[in-house]
């Protein structure tokens, strides 16, 4: 599809993204720290991923390929919308495909294939503050990340293993980076925690309401929060994908019909196509 | 009271804490020192400087002028004003404790009373659920909380069920310093009895030094050994308890002594 010509390349103006480059390059500086940036209104709204839309408009080369995806998926309506809106505006190549990106933009998922050290994953972030749910206060909880006091993380743990017996957050669970900074690792099911910790690819995200950019280098270490006694776990399903028979991916509950029929399935759809074809040939 | 031993050094020796705001005066040259063990009541009437001064000392607020030095466990007497956030922050969850008039501004109402007490023990780096648990069972017992309500919201808690979770919620890291705000205002006679009850048991067991404010001149004579009287800014009388409270020199003391409702 050829440019829209009216735009600039990537949408954003230059000088924009050269400002949101520059807190980009301070955030992989400081690993997990999240670096205020002047997010502009996009054609979007609000919760659609306009964070994540400028980090990628910034990253974005005349010569990339780049993939979107919602919740693992290549064509849900969030994933559709924003690959159109590059192809429109930047005129890049895209794809489905996980191995042939250079670029991912990612919502909720992290793709089940190993990422190399040529790839760049940007995650749209709601409320990129891991303390706000328990400190409202922003002076405060900017004081207690300069001087790394954590404990409340723990009280919110503290608070699940009361309630549930176990660690009950399965989704934004919270990781400690680099050993220094607390960091909200977006509402990515706790499954994909451990897919972030030592990762090959850049990782960078984007929250645009909250006005904040943070990101883990590649090969960063990344550890999810966890009591000795209650150590961190991923979800596991006793059943394998309806469709491809993937054992080792992460599942998603489809209500089939209103009888209590229901089958699980990958939510990483190119990952589930591929195995398929795997197992076809 | 405590051994000769401890009390080669003062707790907290304050000098010439002096805070004003503008024109209007906060507290003005307050100068005394706190001995391990000991409990010193700041009495007068609303607006005399006594939570400014309380405040001061407990560097939550810094004054314009004065020091007040803390005998720390490793260093011995540092100057509080001296130190950096990070220090003093340290110090308020675990060396010091504050117990506030109003138990909702201590506790964090939205977790429960097990996290409450537990939150000052994961913030000094415990991990392990187990042990967090049982001490926070451990100190619940202590001040008179139903163990079973460990997992219920201080919110469906009574005001002195309240108040005496944040004492616990304080207590837990074995602080030696403890500053208290009117800790038994805005609970009936019969509550307040039972808290200043347990308050004194505490103190007299753990060796805890406070600095208690009140308006209320029951409490001091409960409580205190020495206190301080205020008036606008200044200390207009200070000595042991007793002393001030059945011979008072100060013509503002007399006054404040003679309006105690008798019952």
């Amino acid at each position: 599809m050829e440019r829209e010509k009216a735009y600039n390349f990537a949408y954003l103006d230059e000088q924009t993204k050269r400002m949101i480059r520059r807190a980009i390059l301070k955030a992989v500086a400081i690993p997990g720290y999240q670096v205020p940036f002047a997010s502009r209104e996009m054609p979007m709204p609000y919760g659609w991923g306009t964070g994540g839309v400028q980090v990628t408009a910034s990253v974005l080369g005349q010569d990339d390929v780049l993939k979107v995806i919602d919740q693992g998926a290549d064509d849900t309506t969030n994933a559709v919308s924003i690959r159109k809106f590059f192809k429109k505006t930047a005129g890049v190549e895209t794809t489905t495909e996980t191995g042939r990106a250079s670029v991912i933009q990612t919502r909720h998922r992290v793709p089940e294939d190993e990422l190399r050290p040529d790839q760049i994953l940007v995650y749209q972030v709601p409320i990129p503050e891991p303390l706000r749910f328990l400190e409202p206060r922003e002076t405060e909880t900017r004081t207690m990340h300069a001087l790394e006091e954590y404990g409340l993380m723990h009280v919110k743990l503290y608070e699940d293993i009361s309630r549930h017996g176990h660690i009950a957050t399965t989704y934004a669970y919270p990781v400690h980076v680099n050993a220094r900074y607390m960091m909200d690792p977006s509402p990515i099911p706790k499954f994909d925690n451990p897919k972030l910790h030592r990762m090959a690819a850049l990782q960078l995200f984007g929250a645009g309401r909250e006005k904040r950019i943070y990101a883990v280098p590649p090969h960063t270490q990344v550890h999810s929060l966890d009591f000795d006694d209650h150590p961190f776990e991923v979800q596991k399903w006793d059943k394998a994908c309806a469709i491809c028979g993937a054992e080792d991916s992460f599942l998603d509950e489809i209500i089939t019909d209103d009888a209590g029929g229901r089958m699980f399935v990958c939510s990483d759809t190119d990952y589930c196509n591929r195995q398929c074809e795997g197992v076809a040939k | 009271m405590s051994t000769q031993r401890d009390t080669e050094l003062p707790i907290l020796a304050v000098e010439g804490v002096s805070k004003s705001y503008g024109e209007q005066i906060g507290c003005a040259d307050i100068s005394f020192d706190l001995w391990p063990g000991e409990v010193l009541a700041i009495v007068g009437e609303s607006g005399s400087g006594k939570t400014t001064l309380l405040n001061c000392l407990s560097a939550q607020l810094l004054p314009d002028r004065g020091r007040a030095r803390y005998s720390m466990r490793a260093d011995g007497l540092r100057d509080i004003y001296d130190m950096t956030e990070a220090e003093r922050r340290f110090l308020m969850r675990t060396d010091w404790a504050f117990v506030h008039q109003n138990p909702r501004d201590g506790l964090r109402m939205t977790v429960s009373a097990g996290a409450n007490v537990g939150e000052r023990l994961m913030a000094i780096g415990q991990r392990h659920y187990g042990n967090i648990r049982a001490s926070a069972v451990d100190w619940l017992e202590k001040v008179e909380v139903d163990a079973g309500r460990i997992d219920h919201s201080p919110r469906t808690f009574s005001g002195g069920m309240q108040q005496r979770l944040q004492i616990a919620r304080n207590l837990v890291t074995g602080p030696r310093l403890v500053f208290m705000d009117e800790p038994t205002g805005g609970l009936d006679v019969s509550v307040q009895a039972r808290l200043l009850d347990l308050i004194r048991g505490l103190v007299t067991r753990l060796q805890l030094s406070v600095i208690i404010v009140t308006h209320d001149l029951a409490v001091a004579r409960l409580l205190a050994h020495r206190m301080m009287v205020m008036r606008n800014g200044h200390v207009v009388e200070e000595g042991l308890t007793d002393q001030v409270l059945d011979d008072p020199q100060h013509a503002y003391t007399q006054l404040l002594v003679s309006s105690v409702l008798q019952a």
